[in-house]
């Protein structure tokens, strides 16, 4: 259960655009969790609800996109999406590949009221 | 809690004025663990330029993360100087276990939290003798959380005990990603044990083929040589680099 940790170090950046842009509010905070970024959606939002209270984003809406795991073959360079039952390039079988996405926990973007 | 709409001025035709609360999207685009990795990206410089091989241990409590800590300190203590930070929520026992062997340890309590962060060894690693060369990160029992905090380590071990399973890899998959090192330990017991180590390995293999596995037992010593050499290799390479 590190999402807390995680939606604290949300935050932490989230403050630092509220202290550039001085809003009334944050509005809508959007977030991409990796498909294997190791979070929970779930748990993720039940920490944001937690944690926003009493900041600027206390009235903030959390949009969670959830992004697939996303590699590119080294054999053939084609890019396929592997499973943890299937980490195989698809197309060749060759199981050298490089991850392209699909690890990261990255804030999108925030809509702020000014 | 939404807030409500306060009652919209009139204007003089009679239509509610445009609001002046004007909504705006800022693009932030910002990894929300790139603070930890910033510092971890700085810890790994000070290791490297003091020639130490931090290496990061991840595995579910009681897979035996400190047992092979003391079994190794009784083969590398005459060869290397190692020092190990201990992460647990509560207590100093693991670090006691270590300081017993004649390691210097010092112990992280994180009341709570159920990883370690870059931070935190930041500010130990300055309570670590200078003329350490193996420092060991044992960090909180979990199989799951820390694998997302980059300590700055030059190694990141994952260790799987033959009693948790053959299945975990894929169950699992984070932590065997980012690892550089699969020790599947507590061999000793695998004649008592449906567990079959060379589908752990593949499963883990599957996930991350450039893994290198080892299969040990902190009790018997099994295992533990070939370890060390792989250890003292790396410990060479990041001093000649």
């Amino acid at each position: 259960m590190h999402e807390l940790s995680l939606v604290a170090n949300l935050f932490d950046v989230i403050e630092r655009h509220v202290k550039e842009h001085k809003p009334k509010a944050v509005t809508r905070v959007r977030v991409q969790l990796g498909r294997m970024s190791g979070v929970v959606p779930e748990l993720f939002e039940t920490a944001f609800d937690t944690y926003k209270k009493g900041t600027p984003a206390e009235n903030a809406a959390l949009e969670i996109v959830v992004v697939p795991v996303k590699a590119r073959c080294r054999s053939c360079r084609r890019i396929f999406r592997p499973t943890p039952d299937a980490f195989r390039c698809p197309h060749c079988d060759s199981d050298r590949w490089k991850l392209l996405e699909g690890t990261d926990i990255v804030l999108d973007k925030i809509e702020i009221e000014i | 809690m939404k807030r409500g709409t306060p009652p919209a001025p009139q204007t003089r035709a009679g239509r509610p004025a445009v609001s002046r609360a004007r909504r705006k999207e800022i693009l932030v685009r910002e990894e929300i663990l790139g603070t930890n990795r910033k510092v971890a990206a700085e810890l790994r410089k000070r290791f490297e330029a003091r020639g130490v091989l931090a290496v990061n241990m991840i595995s579910s409590p009681g897979a035996g993360k400190t047992a092979l800590l003391e079994a190794l300190a009784d083969r590398v203590k005459d060869r290397f100087r190692m020092a190990v930070i201990e992460g647990d929520i509560e207590t100093e026992r693991d670090a006691e276990r270590i300081r017993r062997k004649g390691v210097p340890a010092r112990q992280i309590t994180t009341g709570g939290a159920c990883h370690l962060e870059a931070k935190m060894i930041g500010k130990v690693f300055p309570t670590i003798p200078g003329n350490v060369e193996l420092l060991f990160i044992e960090n909180v029992g979990n199989l799951v959380c820390p694998a997302s905090f980059d300590l700055g380590e030059s190694l990141r071990l994952v260790l799987l005990s033959s009693p948790e399973g053959d299945d975990k890899p894929k169950k699992y998959p984070e932590a065997f990603l980012s690892a550089d090192v699969l020790v599947i330990s507590k061999a000793d017991l695998f004649p008592h044990l449906p567990f079959d180590a060379a589908r752990a390995a593949r499963e883990a293999l599957d996930i991350n083929p450039k893994l290198r596995v080892f299969v040990v037992s902190a009790l018997t010593g099994q295992g533990l040589p070939e370890f060390v050499d792989f250890l003292a290799a790396r410990l060479a390479a990041l001093r000649h680099a």
